[in-house]
This record gives C-alpha cells, structure tokens and sequence, in this order.
C-alpha cells in the first residue's frame, strides 16, 4: 500500500473514501491503544473501554489479555467474558496463545486483544498476532488492542537509536494504516518512573538491566515525544482525508515521489526505513527499487537475498517495490524509470568498501553506481545515507560466522589452481623460444594464460594469473634468470605494462564470461517459459493445462509440485503432481492448501500463515472465483524466499487462471452454440408439428364435418371423394406420427435393429401396401437382380425407410412419370438405388437433406413436407451399419438415392422335399 | 337370423364407439369392455363369437386376458395392435390370440379379418377339397395346385405350407405353426426353412413378393393367403 496523495483530490482518493467507507461497513473496525513504553496504562484504559462497551450492551469477549499479576487490571478483567488459551506445546514448553478458531466461532462484536506486536509460539497459524487480528477484522469483530511505538517498523531504528535496545516484534506501518482510531495513552515520564518504582510496571525479567536502563527521563521523554508526533501525525492525516473528502480545491503541488535505490549492501534495510520517514514526512508516495544486472545473476543466493530482504522490508512498510533488470548500466536505469515515474528525490546508500583499495582499482574500470547516480541525477534532490560500518560488522559477526566465505573458498582454490596450471602451461611452451623469440613476445603467451584463467576463473583468476604470470616470467625470462631479481629498465617497464595489460584483460574477459553465463540462463528461462506458455495456450482441457503447469514449475524451481481442486463436496483433492500425484501431505499442508484456495492468498512454508507447514500453497483463481490451490515442496528450502520465485509463481498463476478461463469460455461457447442449434432444432420441431401435423387434420376435418352434418344429401361420388381424401390424409398422418416417433427413438439411440434374414422384395411388397394410393400416380418400376440374398435388416424399419425414400420420390416427380428401384448386390452388401424424375437436388444441397429439417431450397407451390423423412432414412439405415447417398439420376436429370444395407451372410438352403 | 356378437374390450371410449358403429354397420352386434377383468367376465357370461382386443389396458395385461379366456373357450380372438409391437404380437399369438390389426386400421381391413376368423368355426364340419381364392385353385384332396390356369408342381412341403395357409385363408399364420405344422416341433425356430420354401412357392405360383396377389408376408410375425 502506498501513502495515499494528499495534496489533491484525485480519482484514487474518491475511490480511498469509498473503500473506506465500504471497509468500514463490511469488516471490523480496529482500535489501537498506542503507548511511548511499557507501563503507561495501555491495558488498563482498553479495559476501561472494554467494560464501558459492555455496560452498554455491546457484545465483548476478552480474546486475550495479560494481567501481569496486578490486581487493578484482573480487577477489571473479572467480570467480562473470556476465550479459554489454547496451549501449544513447544519443544516441551507449554505455551499459552489466543485461540483464534474459538474466536471466530464465537464471534462477538468487539474483541479485546492484547499486545498486537506479540509473536506467536511456532506451531500457530499465524507467526504474529497482527496478522491474527486482520483475520478477525476480516470476519467481522471490531478489535481493540495495544501498542507501543517501538514495536512500529518504521519506528524501530528510531527507538533503537534512542533506547540501545532493540526489538524484534514489529507491525508493518501498512498494518497501522488499517487502524480506524488510535488513542495515544500518555503518562508524563515522573509519573511514569514513579509508577515503576512503585512496582506497577511489569518489566519482563530477561530485559533486566538493559530495560531498566531504558527507563530514564531522557530517554522517556525521547519516546513520549515521537508517540505524540506519531499520535499528532495521524490526526494530520484523518483531516487530510476529511480535506480530500470535501474536495477542498486550493493550490496542489505537483505530485512528488521519492526513490529508494538498494542493492545487497548491508545498508540497504537502512535505506528503506530512511525512505520511509522521509516520505511520510513529505507526505509523498515512495517507491523502492533495485537493479538486476548480470552481475547478480553470478551472485550467491546468500547475496541476493539481502536485496530481497529489503524489498520485503518496504513492502511492509507500505512501498511500491519495483525490481528493474538492466545489461550493465545499473545507474542509468535507475534515471530512466525514475524520471518515467516522476520521481524527485532519490535516496541512494553508499557503499562501505568505497574508500577501499579494491573497490578504488576496479572503480578504475567501473564507477559504482552512487558515484554515477551523484554525478548523473543533477535534476533530483538527492540523499545520501552512510551505512554505520562498526555496527554492520558487529552484527555480522553477532550471527556467527558469515557463510559467505565458506562457499566461495572452493572457487578461490579453484582460480589458484587453474593459474598455476596455466602458467605452468605457458612457462612450458615459452620455454624453446626463448632463445629465438624477443622477451615482449613471451609476455604475450603469458597474457594469453591469464586471459584464459579470467574467462574461466573471473576475476579471482585474472589477479592470480597475472601474479603468477609475472613471478614465472620474471623468474624465467627476465635477468638474471632464475631469480626474482630485476635488472634492466626495460624489464620493469614490460612487467608493468605486463600486470597493467593482464588485469585489465583478465577483468574484461571475467566480465565477458559472466554476461555469458547470465546470457544462457536468461535464455534458458526465457526457452522454458515460452515452451511453457506455448503448451498451455494449446491445451484444450483443464487437466492438461493443470499437468504443463506442474511439470514447468517442478522443472524451473526443482520441486514436488501438487494441484488440488475441490471435488464435489467442496473437498480438496490431489488431481495433478509431479513427480507423483499422491503426496502424503500433513494436517498443516493441507490447513495450508485450505487457507490458499479459501482466502486467496500463499500460505504455508515461506508466507506469513502456517509457516511450519513443509508446502507452499499458492491460489489458482480466474477473475472471478477460486478452482483450487498449487502446493510447492522445495527441494533446496532457501529457494521458497527467493523473489524470483514469488514471480514465477504468480507467472504461472496467471498463465494457468488465463488458459482454464479460456478453455472454461471456449466450453460455454460451445455450450451455447449447441443451446442454439437445439433452439433452431426446437423451432423446426415446432414447425413441423404445427405445419404438418395440422395440414392432414385440415382436410380430415373438413371432409369429416361436411359428412356428418350434410351427408345424406350430398350425392354418392361427391360423399366418396370426401371419405377418400379424409383417409388419405389421415394415413399421412399417421407416417407423419411414425417418424416422430422413430426421430425421437433414433435421438435417443433407442432404435435396436431386430434383424432377420428377408427377401427385398417382400420388404417392398409390405411398403407399397402402407403407401396405399401414394404410388398411385407413379409406375413403380422394380428391377432385383437375380440371385441378390436375402437382407440383414430390420423389416419394419427398413420398410418404413423405403417408404420415405418412395413417398419422397412421389411428392416431387410430376404425375404419370415413373419411378425405379433396382438392387444388386455390391459385395457383402445390397445396393438399392430408387430414382425419379423429379427437379434433383443440387449439388451443394446433397449432403444436407438427410439433415433434420432440411428441405432443399424450392420454389413456390412445393409439395409439403416434415424434413424429417430423409432424415429417418439415414437414421434408420445407418442403425443397420448402412449407407445413404443422393445422386443425380440417370442421365443427370432427377434424383437417385442409393442406399446400401448389408445381406444375410449365408443363406441355408431349406430342405425343400 | 342371429347376428355374430363381437366383444370389444378396449380402455378408449372413441375408438369403442367407432367400432361399435362400425361393425354394426358391418352385420355384427357389439358387446363392450373397457377394462381386462370386465372384459374376461363378459366373455365368460355372454359367450361372444369373437373377441377384439385391445394389447395396451389400464388394469390388466392383454396376453393374460388372452391366457384367462383360453383357459375355457375357444372364441377367435382379434388383437389390436400398435406398429412397432412385433414382439408383442408374437407374444400374443403364441398366448393364443388369432390375428392382430394393427393401429389405425381401415375398417375394411378389420371386418375381413373379422370374418375370416369366424370363418374358422365349423367343427367337425367336413372340409371342402376344392379350394379356390381368384386364379389360384388348390384341391387338398388330390394336392393339385393350379395358378392362372397352369399346373404348379410343388414339393411335399411347399404343398403342406400351401394348404395350411389355404385352409386359414384370410387369417394369419404364424412363422412358429407353420413350422411345427410341416416340419415338427424341432424346427419350431428355423424361419429360413420358410423363407426357403414360401420363395419356392411364389416363384411358382408366378407371384411377386413385391406386388403379392396370393400370399401376404407379415414380417417377423407369419404369412397370410389372400382370401377368397
């Protein structure tokens, strides 16, 4: 979180006001009793309040106080209502805590917590309780709780400073920004010392001497003095937010921001508490940046975390944290994205080592990057902040033997050995020449090994190559020989030049090595991610994008990698891991994957929620809900704090929420393009029954009424006519039902063929005697090749596709031409092809009229029809393992639709006699 | 003159009365049921001569009401069917019934089956030899066949499935009597058999299966002769 701009009402701070209001409406409110020391009455006054609150009617439940032993503040305690401690056994300590899940459960309007920079005991959901507490806003319950300014991250070295003790507890700045009031306790230092020495001031007894120190009206009144400004600070602020809520428009500054520039110098922690005052006194936003260069990228890990520390550090006091990655120019960076962001004052560190010799001999090469900053940044405001050197050495020596050089003497004997061995090298061919070769030339071979020793060793190889470069070739080449002696002028000067030359070289080539090395792991990482990337955008499934997601992130950051999804009942469950999908995972790694996939933020190892768990959990949510949670095993744990990472992590995040919304929006496109094709399926239906049921009834109602009531005295060949269309149309009707009925049953796969070995003719005899008068306008002719075998079919359904294919074949050949059907066998199948004379099909339209509904594009006047039937026919005919084709007739004109259904296999011979 | 009185048991009261008209108008006298129980009790107090039935009832199953009346008479039963019942209508001629209608049906089409099932009565009565249905003449007696006037020279068995369809002209005949009738029980199951035989019988009647004038395929149920 950024401290908001003060100084104009911008966009963001209308929508500031709304969230706060929002906030304010839909979480718990946050009361802090602040304090300048111990022992001002913090507890008691949130006491006071508490049972005032209670009095009142108010819901209030003491989550967790400490009395201390003093009976005025137990006093107060006794007659509110408390949550039991959950105790947490540590190694064999019985630690007492908050019970935090009792007190969700229980869930009051306010609850009383006490001491909000208090750490946790391992084992607790949370390392602090602040971050307890922001669980309890979140559901809901008003909080009230205490604090004293030294445990302010911001604050601290501040404190420090003052006090000469120092505390580890701390509550992000960005924490107290949550806070909805503070009311500062204030106890004037006499009072204050007065009250200790009447032994109400409970002192913890391992701060013995060093807090009783603390305890002198200087250094009280120091403290009491930054409460207030703290205090005064916030008041400032609320009218600045009331100001801004008004839209109170006079003169506004242009927008200032200040720039921390860190790097892994000790001092860079330092830096962003300087950065911090510095802006919150400026009231301007800050942003805190640092700078990768191939340089890091040969870094320990060791190293770099320090620089991540940093960041880490001015996240929690609210910065904006940027990384920027440049090939060599670090400084020149740093300008461009502050003057992109309209930065206009930097804060820069300056290193310890600057005044030392090596740091002089290679700023020969390479200034760093302050210097240039200084030199360069003339349009800033510039501070610059000195590290305390004593006190950085005496803190690292304070945590034990730095592992620094452990890991990096191996590479050093590494470089010695590889120097020798190449001046070894380089003595032994030198050798024969030297007789014939000028000095100068031999130099050269020897540039030649410590060039190969930089490239190979860095720098370490280059400065030890060119020592012992200039021992072997000063002892062997140089008079007088075999003696490190020098003699002659020129040999100084040749050796000089020789070292000069060699260092430069060698510092080049070790530069060169590392932008190589950089170069290919860059590559490297860009190859994977891109392969990453290009398997997730072609994955089709879910399951398949969840699977490349593992696969890369287990590959990348060398780690057992889980997907877990809910299932039907809500349910966590291993789906995707690699190397293997079931994981035995603890009571801890799975309250972890809870937390991740219910809250939507990391948890467990490496985060600030169960951190003992041994997975980290991370959230895979589309933009608009959670499907699940990625669990990471690290093998090399040190990896899990690594910021690089982090980014990966939300990389991949990202990239997997991206492919499963489109896979997810790709489905509901599907998904509605088949609600559409039923809807126009639906309409069709519709129509058909409307449409064609009707129009048989038409004639059947009609023919029928004028019968009943007019019957006798219509004359004899006008009563017949009428019955006769009746019937005829109630015969249609009744096919019309029939392929309902078979569309429905072929829909629904219901339609098992009953096969039986049957002669087609005997098929066709049944057909014509359905059709009645249908083929009466048409001569039918039939051609069965001799000696075709009886069908494997079904002869009812196949008859009742004959018989659309005949009806069709009638409806569209004009009266008195005639219709054929021929059949012969065609391999293990029957070929039967019936053609009219009809208009044809065209081409484009073939295919489509054995669709459902599909009648081919037709003038006015067409005879009527469902669609359905050719439909039926493909149906019913590819039920028996068939086919059916429409062709042009013989001869091009008309229309043949062929069909093929298979014969009966063998036909036994009855015995006849 | 007494009229033939028909039982109708048949849950649809629009297809009743159609049938009662229509058969009235036929010469018959309409008895009616609507449901199973009521139709088997009809049967047994007022011994119609034929019963039509209905497969689909609410109350009881048609091939029991089939079964329960076969267990005292022998009245023809008629069964009204729907097209796609082949199971069904098998199911029931094996239970006992006669011959099926099929749902809608003209009514032309259901008197004849009508008649030609009562036509099956006479018991004990001696049998015509010289049968005759249009240009087909059979003497059962002699097994001479004759077809538009041309002697046909037909097997042993191909005269025993004529005969047997001529002796039931106009009424189905199942695929299973058939069988059994001229093969034995053992061949109760061999279709082809008839398939065989029934094509023989075609070829040399000079009747064409796709345009019958003598036999009828029923298909999966049985063959029929065309009647008079």
């Amino acid at each position: 979180m950024t401290t908001p701009d003060q100084s104009r009402p911008t966009p963001e701070s209308f929508l500031d006001a709304a969230r706060a209001e929002e906030a304010s409406s839909r979480p718990g409110r946050l009361k802090i009793f602040l304090g300048a020391s111990p022992g001002v009455g913090k507890t008691y006054a949130m006491l006071e309040e508490a049972r005032l609150r209670a009095r009142s009617g108010l819901d209030v439940v003491v989550a967790l106080v400490e009395t201390h032993g003093r009976v005025e503040t137990a006093a107060l305690l006794a007659p509110l209502e408390q949550i039991p401690r959950r105790v947490i056994e540590y190694r064999g300590q019985m630690l007492e805590e908050m019970d935090l899940d009792a007190l969700l459960v229980r869930k009051p309007r306010l609850a009383i917590i006490d001491e909000f920079a208090h750490t946790n005991a391992s084992g607790s959901r949370h390392p602090k309780r602040w971050q307890d507490v922001l669980e309890v806003l979140d559901a809901g319950i008003d909080v009230v709780t205490t604090l004293n300014i030294q445990h302010i991250e911001s604050l601290n070295d501040v404190v420090a400073q003052i006090t000469g003790v120092r505390v580890h507890e701390t509550v992000p700045d960005a924490v107290l920004d949550r806070a909805d009031q503070i009311e500062l306790i204030d106890l004037p230092p006499e009072e204050l010392i007065q009250r200790l020495k009447d032994g109400k001031v409970y002192l913890p007894q391992q701060a013995g001497r060093a807090l009783e120190n603390f305890f002198t009206k200087a250094k009280l009144t120091a403290l009491r003095e930054i409460a207030l400004r703290t205090a005064a600070g916030r008041v400032d602020a609320e009218m600045l937010d009331i100001k801004k809520a008004q839209a109170d428009r006079t003169i506004w500054p242009t927008a200032d921001r200040l720039l921390v520039c860190v790097n892994e110098a000790p001092v860079a922690k330092a830096l962003v508490r300087a950065g911090k005052r510095m802006a919150e006194r400026a009231k301007i936003p800050w942003i805190v940046v640092s700078v990768l260069t191939p340089k890091h990228e040969a870094m320990e890990a060791e190293t770099r975390s320090a620089t991540q520390d940093a960041l880490r550090l001015a996240e929690t006091l609210g910065a904006e944290t940027v990384t920027l990655r440049a090939e060599s120019d670090a400084a020149r960076e740093i300008l461009r994205f502050a003057r992109e962001r309209n930065v206009t004052r930097l804060v820069i560190g300056r290193s310890r080592w600057h005044n030392s010799f090596v740091q002089r001999l290679v700023g020969l090469i390479r200034e760093p990057v302050s210097e240039t900053l200084l030199d360069e940044a003339t349009d800033f405001e510039i501070t610059v902040v000195t590290a305390h050197a004593r006190a950085q050495r005496r803190r690292a020596l304070a945590r034990g033997p730095a592992p620094h050089p452990a890991t990096w003497l191996p590479g050093f004997w590494r470089a010695a050995l590889e120097a020798s061995l190449a001046v070894l090298a380089a003595t032994l061919l030198a050798w024969p020449f030297w007789f014939w070769l000028p000095v100068a030339s031999i130099a050269v071979i020897y540039l030649v090994a410590v060039l190969i020793v930089a490239f190979r060793r860095g720098l370490p190889g280059a400065l030890l190559g060119s020592v012992f470069g200039f021992l072997a070739y000063n002892f062997f080449f140089t008079t007088p020989y075999f003696s490190f002696a020098v003699e002659q002028y020129e040999a100084v000067v040749g050796l000089a030049v020789f070292v000069v030359s060699s260092v430069v070289t060698g510092t080049l080539a070790s530069r060169l090595r590392a932008q190589v090395v950089t170069m290919r792991a860059t590559q490297a990482r860009t190859e994977t991610l891109y392969e990453f990337a290009r398997k997730i955008a072609s994955a089709t499934k879910s399951d398949d994008v969840l699977w490349a997601a593992v696969a890369h992130v287990a590959r990348v950051l060398q780690a057992d990698v889980l997907i877990l999804t809910p299932d039907a009942q809500g349910q966590l469950q291993q789906v995707q891991g690699w190397p293997s999908i079931d994981e035995a995972l603890d009571p801890r790694d799975l309250g972890a994957a809870q937390w991740a996939f219910e809250k939507a933020e990391a948890a467990g190892f490496g985060t600030g929620t169960l951190p003992n768990a041994t997975w980290q959990f991370v959230p895979l949510a589309t933009a608009d809900r959670p499907f699940g949670t990625m669990g990471v095993h690290f093998h090399d744990p040190s990896r899990a704090k690594d910021p690089e990472t982090k980014r990966l992590l939300l990389a991949v995040e990202d990239q997997v929420a991206i492919a499963v919304e489109r896979n997810r929006l790709s489905e509901e496109v599907a998904n509605a393009r088949v609600t559409a094709e039923s809807d126009k399926l639906r309409a069709a239906l519709l129509n058909a029954v409307s449409h064609d049921l009707r129009t048989p009834l038409v004639t059947v109602i009609g023919a029928t009424s004028s019968l009943a009531e007019s019957g006798a005295s219509l004359p004899e060949n006008i009563r017949a006519a009428l019955a006769t269309s009746a019937h005829e149309e109630a015969r249609r009707l009744d096919r019309t039902v029939q392929n309902l009925l078979d569309m429905t049953r072929l829909g629904h796969g219901a339609l098992k063929p009953n096969r039986a070995a049957i002669d087609l003719r005997e098929i066709i005899g049944r057909v014509r005697a359905d059709l009645g008068r249908v083929l009466t306008s048409h001569a039918l002719n039939i051609e069965i090749a001799p000696g075709l075998p009886p069908l494997d079919v079904d002869p009812i359904l196949i008859g009742q596709a004959l018989a659309n294919v005949l009806e069709n074949a009638a409806k569209y050949a004009p009266a008195g031409s005639s219709i054929s059907l021929a059949a012969r066998r065609v391999g293990g199948n029957a070929e039967i092809l019936v053609s009219d004379s009809g208009p044809g099909i065209c081409v484009a339209d073939r295919a489509k009229v054995f669709d459902l509904f599909y009648r081919a594009a037709q003038g006015d006047g067409t005879p009527a029809g469902t669609g359905m039937g050719l439909a039926i026919v493909k149906g019913l005919v590819e039920a028996h393992g068939g086919q059916v084709t429409a062709e042009a007739g013989p001869g091009g004109d008309g229309t043949t639709i062929r069909l093929v259904l298979p014969v009966a296999s063998l036909s036994p011979e009855g015995p006849a006699a | 003159m007494n009229q033939p009185r028909i039982l109708i048991i048949e849950d649809e009261a629009p297809i009743r009365r159609f049938l009662t008209i229509a058969l009235g108008a036929g010469g018959f006298e309409v008895l009616e049921a609507e449901r199973g129980r009521k139709g088997i009790e009809l049967a047994a107090v007022l011994a119609p001569d034929a019963v039509l039935l209905d497969l689909g009832l609410p109350d009881i199953d048609g091939k029991a009401v089939i079964a329960s009346i076969r267990e005292w008479s022998q009245v023809p039963i008629l069964v009204l069917s729907v097209r796609d019942g082949e199971a069904e209508k098998i199911a029931a001629l094996d239970a006992g019934a006669d011959d099926y209608v099929t749902k809608p049906f003209a009514t032309g089409e259901l008197l004849a089956r009508l008649r030609a099932a009562l036509r099956k009565r006479p018991i004990g009565t001696i049998e015509k030899a010289e049968l005759t249905f249009g240009t087909l003449e059979i003497n059962l007696a002699t097994r001479f066949v004759r077809a538009d006037g041309r002697e046909a020279k037909l097997t042993r068995k191909e005269f025993d499935v004529l005969a047997l369809l001529a002796r039931h002209s106009g009424r189905l005949v199942g695929h299973r009597q058939l069988l059994t009738t001229v093969w034995g029980t053992a061949h109760a199951e061999d279709t082809h058999y008839l398939r065989v035989a029934i094509g023989h019988i075609r070829e040399k009647l000079g009747d064409d299966a796709a345009d019958p004038r003598f036999i009828i395929t029923e298909p999966g149920v049985g063959y029929r002769l065309l009647g008079e």
